[in-house]
């Protein structure tokens, strides 16, 4: 057990460093195919040719990408100092880059919107865990029925919504027209009332697209399931109904509907992008977004590393989990 | 934020009717005597009766008529989608002086806020974006899926192995940041081409690529258990090479599943093109494209809520049609997915 925790997590490293070398090298490679200057994209359009060759030698733009790798990655265990130009700036570990176009180290600048994004993300985790796999359940026993029918249908119609039209939708009712909720963060120490409140309808609106997802994905794998010898067997030596399908069946069901759950809440959690937009949360894909629009990479570069991070340790949960879950798994 | 917009549901299916007959050797009509029925017939023999499907590709036919003849369509119903039409614009508040978005019988859907644009007209033309992003984009992503997914599943060994890690490490990659990231350092003439050409190539290089570790997985599982094949192992045997094996013994049971999941893949395309272009990261404006609209909706919906509705609206029937069309088409080649 332990090596293999020991295994993947050298794996996940691995991982994370070719994502990062790979992020870096769109930054620094795509400008230089294309013939424009990567420094002066990092300070904006107007910025004279002082401060674009002082960033230049700030971010050692000149040197090769894997030295500017080691940089950067270092910088996150140790703290970098950016020096050139006639002034340094100093990032304390964990140092994820340095924007210049706020003058502020990008940690700084996202730490306070990660419980943002947790909030609603794990919010909205529990919900379509719940909805998705309760309808998927329901339906595969139900099959054919009218109960099943409407919640296919009501399934695909949910995975064809874009969310941030669904969220711009709910917010046309619930806020403007009905007035009974609005769509802001009050974090949990300060109101858990508040709290709960704002985020209701990110939450629904989140858990509505998921929900319809994994319900299509469980009731797949349960019908599957269901025509498996061993549930056959179980059936046959006289077990109760609800020990076939809750104990056998749903075992089967729930190792896919686990892997597919590790990625998504991983990816999530690096940032909604579209819901945070949407609904103007300040989490951390919003902090991406506006960047794009400021241009201002190291945030994009940032939120996307902590989302690959994000991404590669819930897999890795995901997997540990499997050995609880299906008794087959044995990690050696 | 990758998964959004990717239909996990590999498997998931909506279980259609299945009456076709399971064995196509005891199906002839007695006064005709037997008669052979390809795999292919049979399938449209199910698609056939899978309404649900059938009315998925009218739509999705329709579409893209609509796509092609959009300057026809636009010359004869609409305004030309880059005009400004101020006239139309209440100057105080930015709204459509019209009620509903300022529809009426000169503008169909109405007209955008601000600065009066003929909404029906950038629908029309935003067919033509959405529809030809996810199509080119799906072929990329099927052609380098099918061909790296062979080679992997093939030839086995450290090949397969290091093209799983790839495809490992593709799927953990937030395709949506990276793309922005991506798409913000482009500039805007590259190898010759010009303004949306640019943006448009660059979606469809960036959203088939990120696409074809899905395609690739699955090719590579099929040809895993293909290859081990009876009649392969026979051709073998009778000293047929590896490239005629490969197009002659594998590919033609591969283009089933290719088939479903090319077809299930462009309603995620479309959902990814759209979402791209609504965090600012598609074509550029002033090419009208669906998400855009939407991203502009998003300061303006609370005054003027049709302008956000009818893009949306756009997006998801196009979507739910292509996904119709896309369960049909994989209930019929796969008929153990509905078991």
């Amino acid at each position: 057990m332990l090596a293999y925790i020991v295994r993947r997590l050298f794996a996940v490293v691995v991982m994370l460093l070719v994502v990062t070398l790979v992020t870096l090298s769109i930054f620094f490679l795509i400008p230089k195919l294309t013939g424009s200057d990567p420094a002066a994209m990092f300070v904006g359009k107007q910025a004279d040719p002082a401060s674009i060759e002082g960033i230049r030698q700030k971010l050692g733009l000149d040197e090769p990408i894997l030295v500017q790798f080691w940089h950067f990655v270092s910088g996150i265990f140790v703290g970098r100092d950016y020096t050139g130009g006639g002034d340094s700036i100093h990032c304390a570990a964990p140092c994820f880059g340095y924007s210049f176009k706020t003058e502020q180290d990008v940690w700084t600048m996202l730490v306070d919107r990660i419980p943002v994004t947790l909030s609603m993300v794990v919010g909205a985790a529990v919900l379509w865990l719940l909805m998705g796999v309760t309808t998927g359940v329901v339906s595969a026993l139900k099959r054919g029925t009218a109960i099943d029918r409407a919640a296919m249908v009501t399934a695909l119609a949910g995975v064809s919504l874009p969310i941030y039209f669904t969220a711009m939708l709910a917010m046309f009712l619930f806020r403007t027209q009905l007035g009974w909720l609005d769509a802001k963060y009050v974090p949990f120490a300060e109101s858990p009332g508040g709290w709960f409140a704002g985020l209701l309808l990110p939450w629904v609106t989140l858990a509505f697209l998921y929900a319809a997802m994994y319900a299509r994905l469980t009731r797949a794998t349960m019908l599957e399931v269901l025509g498996e010898d061993y549930i056959r067997t179980a059936r046959a030596k006289g077990l109760p109904e609800p020990v076939v399908l809750g104990k056998h069946a749903m075992r089967s069901t729930m190792t896919p509907i686990l892997t597919i759950f590790g990625m998504d809440l991983g990816a999530l959690v690096g940032g909604a992008v579209l819901t945070e937009t949407a609904f103007n949360l300040s989490g951390l894909g919003n902090a991406a977004f506006k960047a794009v629009g400021d241009r201002d990479l190291p945030v994009i570069l940032a939120v996307t590393l902590i989302t690959a991070a994000s991404v590669v340790i819930a897999n890795l949960v995901v997997d540990l989990l499997y050995a609880v879950i299906d008794p087959r798994v044995r990690l050696a | 934020m990758t998964a959004p917009l990717h239909e996990t549901s590999a498997g998931a299916s909506t279980a259609t009717v299945d009456g076709a007959p399971a064995d196509p050797g005891t199906s002839g009509t007695p006064d005709k005597g037997i008669q052979g029925r390809s795999p292919w017939k049979i399938a449209w023999t199910r698609l056939k009766r899978d309404k649900l499907a059938l009315a998925g590709a009218c739509v999705v036919g329709f579409l893209i008529l609509v796509a092609i003849f959009a300057p026809l369509i636009v010359g004869l119903l609409g305004h030309p989608p880059d005009e400004f039409h101020e006239d139309q614009i209440d100057p105080l508040f930015g709204t459509p002086i019209g009620s509903w978005g300022g529809i009426s019988s000169d503008f169909l859907l109405g007209v955008e806020p601000v600065n009066g644009r003929d909404v029906f007209s950038r629908i029309v033309y935003g067919a033509r974006i959405s529809l030809l992003v996810a199509f080119l984009a799906a072929v990329f992503a099927v052609l380098l899926g099918t061909v790296l997914g062979i080679v992997a599943g093939y030839f086995g060994g450290w090949i397969d192995a290091a093209l799983s890690r790839v495809m490992d490490v593709m799927l953990a990659f937030p395709q949506l940041l990276f793309t922005i990231a991506l798409v913000s350092v482009l500039p805007n003439e590259l190898f010759g081409i010009e303004g949306s050409g640019v943006r448009i190539g660059a979606l469809v290089v960036v959203i088939g690529f990120f696409g074809w570790p899905y395609v690739g997985r699955i090719v590579r599982g099929q040809t895993l258990s293909l290859r081990e094949r009876e009649y392969v192992e026979a051709a073998r045997s009778l000293g047929a090479g590896r490239l005629y094996i490969l197009r002659k013994e594998l590919l033609p049971n591969l283009v089933a599943p290719i088939t479903v999941y090319a077809t299930l893949m462009i309603p995620t395309n479309i959902l990814t093109e759209a979402a791209l272009s609504f965090l600012g990261a598609g074509v550029k404006p002033p090419t009208a494209s669906w998400g855009q609209m939407l991203s502009k909706a998003v300061n303006t919906y609370e005054s003027d809520p049709l302008f956000m509705v009818i893009p949306g609206l756009a997006i998801f029937i196009t979507v739910l049609a292509f996904n119709l069309f896309g369960d049909g088409v994989r209930d019929a080649l796969d008929p153990k997915g509905s078991r």
